[in-house]
């Protein structure tokens, strides 16, 4: 399960995949089989390499708690993921996470989740705000500890993925059993990277979460950038960026997520040389200061944090994304049949232009 | 003989739901009607038969690929690649389509209520009486018309999800073209042509052709011709025989 030693091999993933997300702008629950039913509309845009699903909500119980999502090799990878954790943090639940037989999955790793709060007295990075302290120790565990990975770090919310078609991860990890204000799920079909469980989507820090169709062809940039901040990429696919990115310029460095989407897809240079002086100014400031986190190649991604979730496409619209609006809910999808297979009536449906995010709040 | 089949498309896999159409097409029936489509997808691919379909619901990628002389009505929008390489036929669309509708699209025409997508119209061609026409009422993404190599598109930007401000089609409008025609009507900013082309005034010729297939657009969705041919159009056309024809290997 874990990188191969020669991981540079593998340096990026293009892939034709799926998208869908749902949010209710009131936090009222959504049942898992609406995400599952939609997944299954899209189910060719995947090829049963890789299917997962990202919930918001799902934890009201252990709120304020870190709730860690683990896949381990085996017992030995968990016991040392475990002696970690153990030393950063209070465990207060430790439990498998809840699977089933699925005849189509005939392996997998082992799944475990705990719930967590941060030791008073911390063994190490004392100076550093809480959410720096947990990534950093997510950091440590993928990659210095053989055989188990950290795939979900958020607060009431989690991440399940693995390999097969998102249905079939679905019924492997219950979802159907769940309910969550928010929802994203994703189908792949990944063409240069092993379909591994960690290679699967979405990928997560904190309580961010992405979706991703399309191929980050700038992942070699990216990846080096990230590293110069202490992000470390070792799950094999070019998504990965995106997340950490995502963290490292909302989170640390206080950009909007308008911001932050304005980094990714910039508008072209001739754009910015038509707009008013300030604007011009800002988008040039944007875009020299944080050129390497530009992502350039096609993508339609969905990001969500515990408060909202963003569709963006690429800056040439070369992958598909499609808006719907009903009452307090807003689905974001790769195709609209699949929002329309979960919600016929729709009030509004649209499809945003290239490089222009969607960014839909919870109320608060 | 049943002239008309109605088939549930429910919960059908797309390769079964296509399996039934082209038995109904084996069978004579001249009208299918497919109720509660969700993204099935090559449904009309390669008919060569003069059926009529009328669609309920959302279908699938590559609506009329290779269709050769059938008509479809969808009642609702659809998604990405319609008509795609389509030689012949009729496609109505009484919503919004998705993305490279009309790809190297070859023969007959596409009317569409109202927006569409991104890369619209690129790689069309024409040959003798084979001149593929897209209408479509909405406004248009980038790269309308890429690379096109005949036929013509007709984009009216009148009836459109988007916003006011949002241009009536998008940047690199016609980048490559070297044959046939866009009209547009209304405004676009000259920069947003692909390099080398200029907009254009049309004349007698365009307008009676504009109106020909304007006036079939307005009857499939209850509009009103006159008040489409009421706004000033313009057109784009290659700016000469071969523009690219010295590109790689100068032959001159």
């Amino acid at each position: 399960m874990k990188a191969p030693n020669d991981f540079w091999h593998f340096d990026k993933d293009i892939s034709g995949c799926g998208v869908f997300g749902v949010i209710d702008k009131k936090k009222k629950l959504i049942p898992g089989t609406m995400p599952i039913d939609a997944m299954c509309t899209m189910h060719d845009r995947g090829n049963g390499l890789g299917g997962g699903f990202a919930a918001y909500g799902i934890y009201p119980d252990h709120a304020d708690l870190y709730a860690f999502h683990l896949m381990c090799d085996d017992q030995a990878g968990l016991d040392r993921a475990e002696e970690v954790i153990k030393q950063y943090f209070d465990i207060q639940i430790s439990e498998p996470i809840p699977t089933r037989k699925v005849l189509s999955i005939k392996e997998s790793p082992l799944m475990w989740r705990f719930f967590l709060s941060p030791k008073e007295k911390r063994p190490q990075w004392q100076d550093v705000g809480e959410d720096d302290y947990v990534v950093n120790i997510v950091m440590h565990i993928n990659n210095r500890i053989p055989g188990a990975f950290v795939f979900s770090s958020g607060k009431n919310m989690g991440a399940f993925k693995g390999v097969g078609f998102p249905e079939d991860i679905a019924d492997f990890f219950k979802l159907d059993e769940y309910s969550a204000y928010m929802w994203t799920g994703h189908n792949r079909f990944p063409t240069n990277t092993p379909g591994w469980w960690g290679g699967a989507h979405p990928f997560t820090l904190l309580d961010w979460a992405i979706v991703h169709n399309g191929e980050i062809s700038s992942y070699g940039i990216n990846r080096r950038y990230l590293c110069q901040h202490d992000y470390e990429c070792n799950m094999m696919t070019d998504t990965e960026v995106v997340a950490y990115l995502l963290d490292l310029l909302i989170r640390k460095h206080g950009l909007s997520h308008e911001m932050a989407s304005k980094v990714f897809a910039p508008p072209f240079w001739d754009e910015i040389e038509r707009m008013p002086k300030d604007e011009r100014e800002a988008y040039e400031a944007l875009r020299m200061v944080y050129g390497p986190a530009m992502l350039n190649g096609p993508f339609a991604i969905l990001v969500t944090d515990s408060k909202s979730m963003m569709g963006l496409n690429d800056r040439v619209k070369l992958r598909p994304l499609v808006i719907g609006e009903k009452d307090d809910m807003v689905f974001m999808s790769s195709e609209e049949s699949s929002i329309r297979e979960v919600c016929p009536e729709l009030d509004r449906v649209w499809a945003p232009k290239a490089g222009e995010p969607v960014i839909v709040k919870v109320e608060d | 003989m049943a002239q008309k089949r109605t088939i549930d498309a429910h919960g059908i896999y797309y390769k079964q739901l296509n399996e039934q159409i082209r038995e109904a097409v084996r069978d004579g029936v001249e009208e299918i009607e497919l109720l509660n489509v969700r993204g099935q997808r090559y449904i009309g691919n390669s008919i060569d038969k003069p059926v009529h379909f009328t669609i309920h619901g959302v279908p699938g990628q590559d609506l009329a690929m290779f269709m050769r002389g059938a008509s479809i009505r969808v009642e609702g929008n659809a998604q990405d690649g319609v008509g795609n390489t389509m030689d012949d036929g009729e496609i109505q669309i009484n919503g919004m389509s998705g993305d490279v509708l009309g790809y190297a699209m070859r023969g007959g025409r596409i009317l569409v209520k109202q927006d569409v997508g991104y890369r619209v119209g690129i790689h069309m061609k024409s040959y003798l009486d084979k001149i593929p026409v897209i209408v479509a009422g909405g406004k248009a993404g980038d790269f309308l018309g890429e690379y096109m190599a005949g036929g013509a598109i007709i984009l009216l930007g009148m009836d459109s999800t988007m916003d006011e401000s949002a241009p009536i089609t998008g940047r690199s409008l016609g980048t490559g073209m070297h044959a046939g025609v866009i009209y547009i009507r209304g405004d676009v900013p000259e920069y947003q042509l692909g390099a080398g082309l200029h907009f254009e005034p049309i004349d007698e010729e365009d307008l009676a052709f504009i109106r020909s297939h304007v006036t079939d657009w307005a009857e499939a969705f209850g509009k009103d011709v006159e008040e489409v041919m009421k706004g000033e159009f313009k057109k784009v056309k290659p700016f000469s025989h071969r523009p690219y024809g010295n590109m790689y290997v100068g032959t001159n």
